[in-house]
């Protein structure tokens, strides 16, 4: 405090632009306590230099609207889902300072697991507990903080252990746990205990700036309006109730132990991304691949068998070599709670134009593993289309005459490559021999990128060949 | 060139159609130099005022209110413009 003058920090905005009328005071209510602790991490924030930097994500209740306050990024989430945006932003923006800012009712209650799983995992941000033991927001109802015997719109005889628990102590969780570096509790009463809060509002920060780890501080705070009393009162209020159940102290702090680092930037450049994301570059696209005929071009494909029968990752297969051949490609999987070996299926599509939905609900090719899939997905497909199925697993032909059928005894055939498995890459070969989507080399140039075990490629390329000849030889009929 | 002279004295100022009239600046002086109006502001509040003597400066009642412009306190030997 060594400023020879305490006014309005720079990092609050000069005019409020929540509503026409008053906008040049917040909309708390007299006494609140949301209004300091605003104050001194604004101030903190001065002070610190780090306006630039910080993102403050305001929550849901009385300090929704923080945003209009804090003149430094903003970002406003869903109830008690701070925690999530902040790693989120943190993971991305590492070198930023994120600051969640969340009330009981967010934070203790419906966020209660989004704050136990992100101070578990250490991330790196600083959390603004604001605890006034009652929603105050929507007027006054019991909060998971609210003492024993607390009369509150929802409790309004008194809170009791045996209705409704135990007031939960954040800062005794939180810090149970091994991952966060700062737990402190501090309370918004007399100049004494506020001095602390501004102390660990500014620890808080310095923990983060120095890149250690999670830092949470809950801080006591009156709620005037919600208590039913005087803002006097209420200071007074919380000394007599609020404090002896919630013990001020520090409850865990290993930051002096730690040394600090350099907040590190990660760079979203479009090679970083493509690098991540197998993509391939521009050069590695081909651009002289011959479009099929009409009637197989832009195909929406369902791909559908057991589990275990490489139906995902044929269709991954599909979609990679796709992507090589210069379409657009999407592939979704779509599984239910399953047992192993149950049925599997997954929607490829290869477009020459951007792709709205990766969903396929009238598809232009079936591949169908096993009888189920066929069963199922038999109906769906758009007249004049293609059904590719398994003939050694299924013993009976589709019934459908409107469509181009081949059925291909794929796992007969793998059987005799040696590997049943090998199967999936069979029908990939058919299904490029029979439509002529692309040529063998572009598929066999992207085997690499989804297959892991690479010693396995040569076998993979050979049962493409053998799909392929199986349709030559059949003439696309089975 | 004039030479920048401190102030003398500390002192708070208030702006009273900022104040809610909590009260809880004047219950934290440690001079008792801070009371309540007896007129509204804009907003219906009885807004606090200062008696004009005795400020020392301490701040407390900057970091009890609420406000984040309500309240300027100007410390002994401060030099420049009024801020607010």
């Amino acid at each position: 405090m060594a400023e020879k003058v305490l006014t309005k920090a720079a990092s609050f905005y000069d005019v409020y632009e929540r509503k026409s009328g008053a906008q040049d005071v917040t909309h708390y209510c007299p006494g609140c306590g949301h209004g300091v602790l605003h104050k001194l991490i604004a101030e903190a924030i001065d002070d610190f230099g780090i306006r630039d930097q910080t993102i403050f994500i305001s929550p849901v209740g009385c300090s929704v609207f923080a945003y209009y306050y804090f003149r430094v990024g903003n970002i406003q989430v869903a109830h008690g889902r701070a925690p999530a945006v902040a790693t989120g932003i943190k993971r991305t923006h590492p070198e930023s300072i994120v600051i969640s800012y969340q009330g009981d009712g967010d934070l203790a209650a419906i966020g209660g697991n989004n704050i136990l799983q992100a101070a578990n995992r250490g991330e790196k941000i600083t959390v603004f507990f604001i605890n006034n033991a009652i929603y105050g927001m929507t007027g006054g109802q019991m909060a998971p903080t609210t003492l024993i015997g607390q009369r509150t719109t929802t409790t309004p005889r008194g809170r009791t252990a045996a209705n409704e628990g135990f007031p939960l102590k954040m800062c005794e969780l939180i810090s149970t746990l091994e991952s966060p570096i700062y737990v402190e509790r501090v309370a918004l009463t007399d100049p004494k205990n506020t001095s602390k809060v501004r102390r660990a509002v500014r620890k808080a920060l310095r923990n983060q700036i120095e890149n250690k780890g999670f830092s949470f501080v809950e801080v006591l705070s009156a709620c005037p309006s919600g208590w039913k009393m005087t803002s006097v009162q209420a200071k007074q209020w919380m000394v007599d109730n609020l404090l002896p159940q919630f013990p001020l102290g520090v409850f865990k702090d290993v930051s002096k132990e730690l040394e600090p680092s350099e907040r590190s930037k990660v760079v979203f450049s479009t090679e970083n991304m493509n690098e991540l994301l197998n993509i391939p570059s521009e050069e590695n696209i081909r651009t002289d691949v011959p479009k099929p005929l009409t009637k197989f071009q832009n195909p929406r494909i369902i791909l559908a068998g057991f589990g275990g029968q490489g139906i995902l990752m044929l269709g991954l297969g599909l979609a990679q070599a796709g992507m090589q051949a210069g379409y657009h490609v999407s592939w979704i999987p779509s599984y239910g709670p399953e047992m192993r070996g149950g049925t599997a299926n997954c929607h490829v599509i290869l477009s020459e134009e951007r792709i709205g939905s990766p969903t396929v609900s009238k598809p232009t090719v079936l591949v169908a593993m096993n009888l189920p899939s066929l069963e199922k997905f038999e109906s769906q497909v758009e007249p004049g289309g293609l059904i590719i199925y398994d003939s050694s697993l299924i013993n009976q032909s589709p019934k459908r005459k409107d469509v181009k059928v081949l059925g291909i005894p794929a796992t007969e055939m793998a059987d005799n490559l040696g590997n049943t498995r090998i199967a999936n890459m069979i029908v990939l070969g058919a299904y490029i021999a029979i439509t002529g989507i692309m040529p063998k080399d572009v598929v066999v140039d992207a085997l690499p990128i989804f297959i892991k075990h690479k010693k396995l490629i040569p076998l993979n390329v050979q049962a493409i060949e053998k799909g392929m000849a199986f349709v030559d030889k059949n003439n696309g009929h089975a | 060139m004039s030479k920048a002279v401190g102030l003398e004295k500390a002192k708070v100022v208030i702006r009273e159609d900022e104040c809610k009239g909590c009260n809880l600046c004047i219950e934290a002086c440690p001079e008792d130099v801070l009371f309540e109006q007896k007129y509204l502001n804009r907003m219906g509040y009885h807004p606090a005022g200062y008696v004009g003597e005795g400020c020392s400066g301490c701040g407390y009642c900057f970091y009890q209110c609420p406000e984040p412009g309500a309240i300027t306190v100007y410390k002994k030997g401060y030099v420049g413009e009024e801020v607010a």
